[in-house]
């Protein structure tokens, strides 16, 4: 059987990060944790982006959730499973993003994004302001956590984040790939992109514009709060820098750099995007500078990113072999 | 028997400007009523009232029996009317075989089917292929419809409208945008597939007065958001003051 494209891009990352921590030093390998939650973030994101054609300013919130629900579940309740924490942080952000999406979706372009951007402030203002509720500027503790009812105790948190969880992550994106991959080529997958196309014309031929929205916002507000638990895990603590509104720009940034218009865009776009930061910081104090100039430079000379990049290479590739 | 689509009294006001006035109007089974009037006449605000895209200032829309005044575009669809627009309407970055398989999803409520996949649908595809092969888009279905030409592009518009087995299908200048000599081929291709696909009325808005000649079996003339004539077509075109109301001021165009 003759594999397509996707699979055997997905199979070949899959090994490639699977074989990672033989091959890198612990140090690169814990800073292989935050990819795993943005690129699962992003997977949703980008349903909304690149599938819906809706551009949030405010998706920071939802990976807030997950953080701010991790340092309940484990600070304040006590509890110890990972998993429970992640359907507890997802539940939790599809109830907040029910509302919030119901008010933003009757909106596109700029204002559906200034109006996410609000809600993220609204919610960064609530994070910082409410001390004695959320710790404020300190943030709340996210308490180290089982996987599958495993504990890894003799395990540090460093050898936990770079072993176990190393691979636990790695099973996360996959599962989020796959539902992800379901939803945008199933039915309600064609609706989003008819309505992202053509919003009126859609509506005539029976697409529930403001309900698909909806669903759609709901789902990428989901795979935020599980990106979220990862963050916020990894480094212990929930934070409300995680909910400024330079998190949601990072994560447009991302979704821009590895290509929206790519199933895979969003992933290589995280990965490209923490691999870059860190090398660009270990480098150079004026790495902000460096890194706006790249995204101009791929806004302006490859607006499909760098998976667009890839898809160009391979096709010139197919070409000359023809 | 119950007009397939009808008004009665229909009237559409913005602030003082009456776009519409007094409207009854029926469409039957078997028919194909045209609508022709000069620019401002109030027909795409008729058209627009008839797809319940518009809320009427006064009178009333029915559908087969129920009213559907206001309704909006998707509650029509479900119901059994469907609209074709007068300046095309395509999705860009969708293939001809997902636009039509948009509209077949709906009509086969498969729109809330979240992780079954699309592809592997033999029911859906089927429909899509025999949609396609009415109107003659099968070597066209993986073509991404913004490289499709003008004629492709306004077919598959009317196309994705068919797919969803309208009963009533109103077509808003089905021809515009597209050469005079294709003009008759696309008519002929609408007509002969809205038959095999079980419509049973078509309202057809037209500037052109040899197509509406040719193919309406009833025309209902507005000027000046009024009903100036409801009369079949050997009438209608015997009447010189009344086709130089309605297409007078067109000449020059």
């Amino acid at each position: 059987m003759k594999l397509s494209p996707a699979a055997t891009a997905a199979i070949g990352g899959t090994v490639i990060l699977a074989a990672l921590p033989l091959v890198l030093p612990p140090y690169y390998v814990g800073l292989m944790i935050p990819f795993y939650g943005y690129a699962i973030a992003l997977l949703g994101f980008n349903l909304l982006f690149g599938y819906t054609g809706l551009l949030s300013f405010g998706h920071a919130m939802f990976l807030g959730v997950g953080a701010y629900g991790a340092a309940v579940m484990t600070g304040v309740l006590g509890f110890k499973s990972f998993e429970l924490t992640l359907l507890a942080a997802v539940a939790a952000s599809a109830l907040i993003a029910l509302p919030v999406g119901f008010l933003c979706v009757r909106y596109t372009g700029i204002f559906f994004g200034m109006l996410t951007l609000a809600f993220g402030m609204l919610f960064h203002s609530f994070l910082f302001k409410f001390y004695s509720v959320t710790g404020g500027d300190s943030g709340m503790r996210v308490a180290r956590m089982n996987i599958l009812g495993l504990g890894f105790d003799k395990y540090n948190k460093i050898e936990f984040l770079a072993g176990p969880f190393y691979y636990y992550c790695l099973a996360l994106l996959l599962i989020a790939g796959l539902i992800m991959w379901r939803l945008v080529h199933s039915p309600f997958g064609l609706h989003l992109r008819a309505l992202r196309d053509n919003a009126r014309k859609a509506e005539y031929l029976g697409v529930h514009v403001h309900r698909c929205r909806l669903a759609a916002f709901v789902v990428s507000a989901m795979f935020g709060a599980v990106g979220g638990v990862i963050l916020g895990f990894r480094v212990g603590l929930a934070d409300p820098e995680l909910v400024y509104w330079t998190q949601s720009g990072q994560l447009v940034f991302m979704a821009v750099l590895g290509g929206f218009t790519n199933f895979f865009g969003p992933v290589i776009g995280a990965l490209s995007y923490i691999l870059l930061q860190d090398q660009l910081q270990s480098l150079t104090e004026y790495w902000r500078f460096v890194l706006g100039a790249v995204l101009a430079l791929i806004v302006i000379v490859f607006p499909e990113g760098i998976s667009g990049i890839a898809v160009e290479f391979r096709r010139r590739l197919g070409g000359t072999r023809a | 028997m119950t007009p397939l689509l009808e008004t009665r009294g229909l009237g559409k006001a913005y602030g003082p400007f009456r776009a519409l006035e007094n409207v009854t109007m029926t469409v039957n089974e078997q028919e194909l009523v045209s609508v022709v009037g000069p620019n401002g006449a109030g027909k795409t605000t008729l058209v627009n009232l008839l797809t319940g895209l518009l809320k009427p200032s006064e009178g009333e829309v029915r559908f087969m029996g129920a009213d559907i005044a206001g309704i909006g575009p998707v509650a029509l669809a479900e119901r059994g009317l469907a609209r074709a627009f007068q300046l095309i309407q395509i999705f860009p970055k969708l293939t001809t075989a997902e636009t039509i398989a948009a509209a077949v999803v709906s009509r086969q409520n498969k729109r809330w089917r979240l992780f079954s996949s699309l592809s592997a649908d033999g029911e859906v595809n089927a429909r899509v292929r025999e949609v396609a092969d009415i109107f003659g888009l099968t070597h066209r279905l993986d073509t991404v419809t913004a490289a499709l030409s003008q004629g492709e592009k306004k077919l598959l518009d009317v196309a994705s409208a068919f797919a969803l087995d309208p009963k009533v299908i109103l077509l808003d200048e089905p021809t515009s945008g597209v050469a005079t000599a294709d003009k008759h081929g696309i008519m002929q291709t609408l007509i002969a597939a809205a038959k095999q696909a079980g419509v049973k009325a078509i309202v057809l808005v037209e500037h052109d007065m040899d197509l509406v000649a040719a193919y309406s079996s009833r025309i209902i003339a507005l000027s000046a958001g009024q009903v100036l004539a409801d009369l079949p077509p050997d009438r209608f075109f015997s009447d010189p003051h009344l086709i130089e109301t309605v297409i007078g001021k067109r000449r020059g165009h």
